[in-house]
């Protein structure tokens, strides 16, 4: 469960965001722009707002009134950036253990599952640049599982990548979502991932939440607004 | 023209040990200097930088002044060292600390050039699989750094490896403890007959001076078997 409030202002967007959610799969949905990636960098505790309260499973990240801002490296979300962020002079299976060896962590997914989950197995001694866009990818989502977050948060995770490295990749996620029970937070703006992904859906614009709506009714306006039933889809 | 003498050989090992030394010595102070001006903003960074700088600036004599003045027996420092039995001044120690500060500024700007390229997103993704500073620094900043920071190593060297001002205000030219290559050099030419001699050391601070200039590019350009045994 996410609690969230949030104030930031930026040169060029106000952010004032505040929801609510107990799905599993949560997804920011909306236009470049709308502040999602501010949302979750405040999460991960990437950027500090200038007032705010984020709770996770009832545990308090940052509370401004409270003076409470838990330090990125404590928080243990687990980010998947969009543009991958392995780190070049690492292989990949130093790459998939680096939060491992950082939070000393032992639980139920270890290095082999995550392996044989994303079938990473013949990738592991290779560097990130021999990568392909979705390999890349599938391992920046295998280390960030790998480092045992409280959450997982997916920033536009399919963007840029070709056709079929994306219908990969989404299917690894899925798996993914069947597999193991981490609560994650999908950053998109396209709506067949929020489709096949999440449960519930916060659209984003301009800074402000818009709606906040369960993935039936998401879909469900998306086929009104595709017949032509109602004017704006969200 | 023939081989080095015994005494050239001693100044050139004794301008060697003392580039190699200086390097060692300025590098963890260069190291956290870097560092600092390259992430950190806080007040009196300007006058740090500045300070950093003027070594590069002064007059070499002044700064070898300076140090005497400093690490004399007499000096501020040099009479706490000289309390606990060390003295650095008209020693070789004297030449390796000398060097270490004239060779200072070009360590702290190469490292810090290096990283300030370093992608700081990647640090942030460190960070958010639970990595502290030191950890990121450890694993991420500098081993991104390595070849700026090699770099740097190579011209601090060269540049010790050459100091003549600072050295001979500061700790004089003394045979055997205290007379490097440059001031060896300086002795000869003010010698009669010495001209071969001075010669001789040219060519071998030519050879020095070209190979750490080569060393230096290569490192920092990349070098150009990297591609073919990476991987």
């Amino acid at each position: 469960m996410i609690e969230l409030s949030l104030r930031h202002t930026f040169a060029d967007l106000d952010i004032d965001v505040a929801f609510r959610s107990d799905a599993r799969t949560l997804a920011l949905f909306g236009h470049s722009g709308a502040g999602k990636t501010s949302v979750l960098n405040a999460i991960a505790g990437l950027l500090a707002p200038q007032s705010g309260r984020i709770a996770i499973d009832g545990e308090c990240l940052l509370d401004s009134t409270r003076g409470v801002c838990v330090p990125a490296s404590a928080r243990r979300i687990g980010y998947v950036f969009q543009d991958g962020r392995l780190f070049p002079h690492l292989s990949v299976r130093q790459n998939l253990l680096y939060g491992t060896t950082a939070r000393n962590a032992a639980d139920d997914i270890d290095l082999a599952t995550i392996v044989e989950l994303l079938e990473l197995g013949s990738l592991l001694d290779r560097r990130p640049r021999n990568l392909s866009g979705g390999e890349r990818q599938r391992v920046a989502i295998g280390r960030a599982l790998l480092s045992h977050p409280r959450a997982l948060l997916l920033d536009e995770p399919l963007t840029g990548l070709h056709a079929e490295a994306r219908t990969q990749v989404l299917d690894y996620l899925r798996r993914l979502k069947q597999e193991l029970r981490v609560f994650t937070v999908l950053v998109t703006h396209q709506a067949d991932e929020v489709g096949a992904l999440a449960d519930e859906v916060v659209r984003l614009s301009a800074g402000r939440v818009v709606r906040q709506v369960t993935i039936a009714e998401f879909i469900a306006r998306r086929t009104a607004f595709a017949a032509g039933t109602i004017a704006f889809s969200d | 023209m023939g081989a080095l003498t015994h005494d050239e050989w001693q100044a050139l090992a004794l301008s060697l040990r003392v580039g190699l030394l200086s390097v060692a010595c300025a590098l963890p102070f260069a190291l956290a200097l870097a560092w600092l001006l390259s992430r950190k903003r806080f007040p009196g960074r300007v006058l740090i930088e500045a300070l950093m700088f003027l070594p590069l600036i002064l007059p070499p004599v002044v700064t070898g002044y300076a140090l005497l003045a400093l690490f004399g027996r007499h000096g501020a420092f040099g009479e706490a060292l000289a309390g606990i039995g060390i003295v650095v001044a008209f020693r070789w120690t004297g030449a390796v600390i000398a060097a270490a500060v004239m060779g200072f500024p070009l360590l702290v700007m190469s490292i810090r050039v290096a990283f300030d390229n370093v992608d700081r997103r990647l640090e942030a993704a460190a960070e958010t699989l639970g990595a502290r500073a030191w950890r990121r620094f450890t694993t991420i900043t500098l081993p991104l750094s390595l070849r700026g920071i090699a770099a740097g190593c190579v011209l601090a060297f060269a540049r010790a490896f050459g100091e003549f001002g600072a050295t001979i205000s500061f700790v004089s030219n003394i045979p055997g403890e205290t007379r490097t290559l440059p001031i060896a050099i300086y002795e000869l030419l003010n010698t009669p007959g010495g001209m071969p001699g001075v010669r001789r050391l040219a060519i071998v601070s030519l050879v020095v001076a070209f190979a750490s200039s080569a060393a230096a590019t290569v490192i920092a350009g990349g070098a150009p078997w990297r591609n073919r045994f990476d991987d």
